[in-house]
């Protein structure tokens, strides 16, 4: 049987323009043609190169992998939205992409409005979503509010209704990115159901992205695994899964340990970052906390130190967050014994936002730097996924910090 | 970028590095519902948001004849052709030049206006400012009505050509309004400072087009030639020509016919250049 899909060597290039902001304005480019080329920074970025994979018709396949390694720009190329730098992709069935759900809803529209409008925007067609809607309004459970207008929806029905409506797209090829992992569990539950319909009893190819492994396991049967843009592993998807994270351990070194150098004073010698359960760990979830574990030497009694970290973007220098065990604790700074020492610094869920960070370790006194630990890396993902709902890649800040508003109306 | 194999039995089609242009129509008519589901929506929305409804798209002409009437008609006693009633005349005007004004507006912010379903869905990205200029025709109809009513009120006669002229100045209009809609809609994306020079724009042709004033007021030869590469002062000129009984400027309409076919596949080719990156840039 002939592959439904066949990715020809694919590549995405962008160019990042270091002095530029990330879109043009004309006040620039004006400005630019009367100042001289040569002091323009500009770099090419590979977000893929040299992808490449089959699939055949009725196959699941889960793409994996960090963020960044190319999985969303894999699957925008794949749905037409951007093309391809280099390579060639052969299709032989009709693709649909569900980047998000209920792409294009309007407030001002009644809820039976969007449903024909969302469904057009994904494709189906005017009879197909008449032919569909008993079956769209029954499994979003909001025929009560058919012709209310959107904006008076709760996100929770939005959803629903959004979610409704792409579940019964009928293409050959469904590409599905990150759009499961919304809602409450009960609603997780119905749409993982919708999902495993669709794959296994229905037999449609699908192409999965997502974080959410164990999902991924039960709807995929062959996986990818993205690095860098380029194909690291690819086989079963218990395979992949099963490398992908035996590789970002080993890449990240969950717990990291120094030899010991006697020379110095004080030595940092273990370094973990642990999740709710206690275990070591590379990447976490934004909605859980996590905690730092320093384990260090002080081998001669030193007045005045402090132990602190740095949290910052990986890849920028600037710290977004720096903490010292002093700062509410100054007995601290009080002459330490000799001896081993264990520090615990636990951070709460929603602190950081989406993306790799780097922490920074360092055993300092008010003069010296008796050690630094530079190169802990984290990564933290969102299992909830309510920002990518709302159409953005994530929060739109370093931080994800959420706060509650209490909004009242008066006339 | 994307070419359509038809094999046998399943269509096939491959996704390529762009490098062709073409003009896609084969593709638009396959996305000629969601086509139709986008200006629904905009026009939909459009009326839905506004306390005077429907009625709004009456009142705006309205309202701006009577303010040009008593400024042009009465306080500077302008001329029009024949004798035409001063409201008449301008009204003619309006019909045409809101097309091409709120089709402009409309178009040159609608690629970033939906820069949400751009960036997560593919379709012929012609569609939105291509619906966008049909809200603005839907606007003209119901300007259109009111337009019968006042030539009724002043009982107006009407040359029969009138049948014919109606519609070429409309088309006329059109190419225009989609060149330059188009052209400016593309522009908007790639750089986004460009938006605060639209309305300028817009507010400077209004005088650069015989909206307000008859073609035959300019006396300077150079000056009606410069008025001839406007494609809305043939288009106005020939709907006017129906009511207010003057001869037809055959040269000013045809000059003004090749200028908008010129700005339509001018703003088409640009469009078409720069789509393929819009969801790069947006």
């Amino acid at each position: 049987m002939k592959p439904i899909l066949e990715i020809k060597n694919i590549s995405k290039k962008f160019r990042i323009d270091h002095e530029l902001q990330p879109y043009l304005s004309l006040r620039d480019s004006v400005f630019s043609l009367f100042r001289r080329k040569n002091n323009h920074s500009t770099e090419d970025f590979w977000a893929l190169k040299n992808v490449s994979f089959d699939v055949h018709p009725g196959e699941s396949v889960g793409i994996i992998g960090k963020n960044g390694a190319g999985k969303s720009t894999l699957l925008k190329i794949l749905s037409k939205i951007t093309p391809p730098t280099e390579g060639k992709i052969l299709s032989r069935g009709r693709i649909a992409s569900l980047l998000e759900v209920g792409t294009g809803f309007h407030g001002e529209l009644s809820g039976r409005e969007n449903i024909f409008l969302n469904g057009s925007i994904l494709g189906m067609k005017r009879k197909e979503i008449q032919k569909k809607f008993d079956e769209i309004v029954d499994f979003s459970g909001v025929e009560k509010f058919l012709d209310t207008p959107l904006k008076h929806y709760s996100s929770g029905m939005q959803l629903r209704l959004a979610f409704a409506v792409a579940a019964f797209l009928e293409p050959e090829i469904l590409l599905i990115d990150e759009v499961l992992a919304v809602g409450d569990a009960e609603f997780q539950k119905k749409c993982l159901g919708k999902m495993e319909d669709v794959t296994k009893n229905e037999g449609r190819t699908v192409i999965f992205v997502s974080h959410n492994m164990t999902a991924m396991k039960t709807l995929c049967t062959r996986g990818v695994l993205l690095k860098n843009g380029s194909t690291a592993n690819s086989g079963t998807m218990e395979e992949v899964i099963d490398y992908y994270l035996r590789e970002s351990e080993k890449k990240h070194l969950v717990v990291n340990t120094f030899a010991e150098n006697k020379k110095k004073e004080a030595q940092i010698l273990k370094v973990s970052v642990i999740d709710e359960n206690g275990s070591p760990a590379g990447s976490f979830d934004l909605n859980k906390p996590f905690s730092l574990v320093i384990e260090y030497d002080i081998r001669e009694s030193i007045t005045g130190l402090s132990v602190s970290v740095a949290i910052a973007q990986a890849g920028e220098s600037q710290n977004i967050i720096t903490s010292n065990e002093a700062e509410l604790n100054p007995e601290t700074l009080k002459t330490r014994q000799t001896g081993h020492y264990k520090s615990l610094i636990k951070f709460p869920e929603k602190l950081l936002n989406v993306g790799s960070y780097r922490l920074r370790i360092g055993i300092t006194s008010h003069r010296t730097v008796y050690d630094v630990v530079d190169e802990i890396f984290i990564d933290i993902f969102d299992s909830v996924g309510i920002f990518q709902n709302l159409g953005y890649e994530k929060k739109n800040s370093i931080l994800s910090m959420q706060f509650n508003w209490d909004t009242t109306r008066s006339n | 970028m994307i070419n359509f194999v038809f094999s046998t039995q399943i269509m096939e089609y491959e996704i390529r590095p762009a490098s062709k242009i073409s003009l896609g129509l084969k593709e638009l008519w396959e996305f000629r519902e969601l086509f139709y589901f986008f200006t629904w929506r905009d026009i939909k929305v459009k009326y839905k948001q506004t306390i005077l409804g429907i009625l709004w798209a009456i009142l705006q002409p309205f309202m701006l004849m009577l303010v040009f009437t008593m400024f042009f008609g009465q306080a500077l006693g302008v001329h029009t052709d024949n004798n035409t009633p001063y409201p008449i005349f301008v009204y003619s005007g309006l019909l045409l030049w809101n097309i091409f004004s709120s089709g402009l507006a409309n178009a040159s912010n609608s690629m970033v206006s939906n820069s949400g379903i751009i960036k997560k869905i593919y379709f012929p990205r012609l569609i939105i400012p291509m619906s966008a200029i049909l809200v603005a025709l839907f606007d003209f109809l119901m300007a259109l009505v009111v337009y019968i009513v006042i030539l009724i009120y002043y009982g107006q006669a009407v040359n029969p050509n009138i049948i014919i002229y109606l519609p070429l100045s409309i088309f006329i209009t059109i190419l225009a309004t989609f060149g330059l809609g188009t052209w400016l809609s593309a522009i908007n994306v790639k750089y986004r400072d460009f938006r605060y020079v639209i309305p300028f724009l817009i507010q400077i042709l209004l005088f650069l087009t015989p909206v307000i004033y008859p073609v035959s007021i300019i006396k300077f030869k150079w000056a009606q030639t410069i008025l001839m590469l406007n494609p809305m002062a043939g288009a106005i000129d020939l709907l006017r020509s129906s009511v207010t009984h003057s001869a037809v400027n055959l040269q000013l309409v045809m000059t003004s016919l090749c200028v908008s076919i010129l700005l339509f596949f001018a703003g088409l080719f640009y469009f078409r250049k720069t789509e393929y990156y819009f969801a790069d840039l947006s």
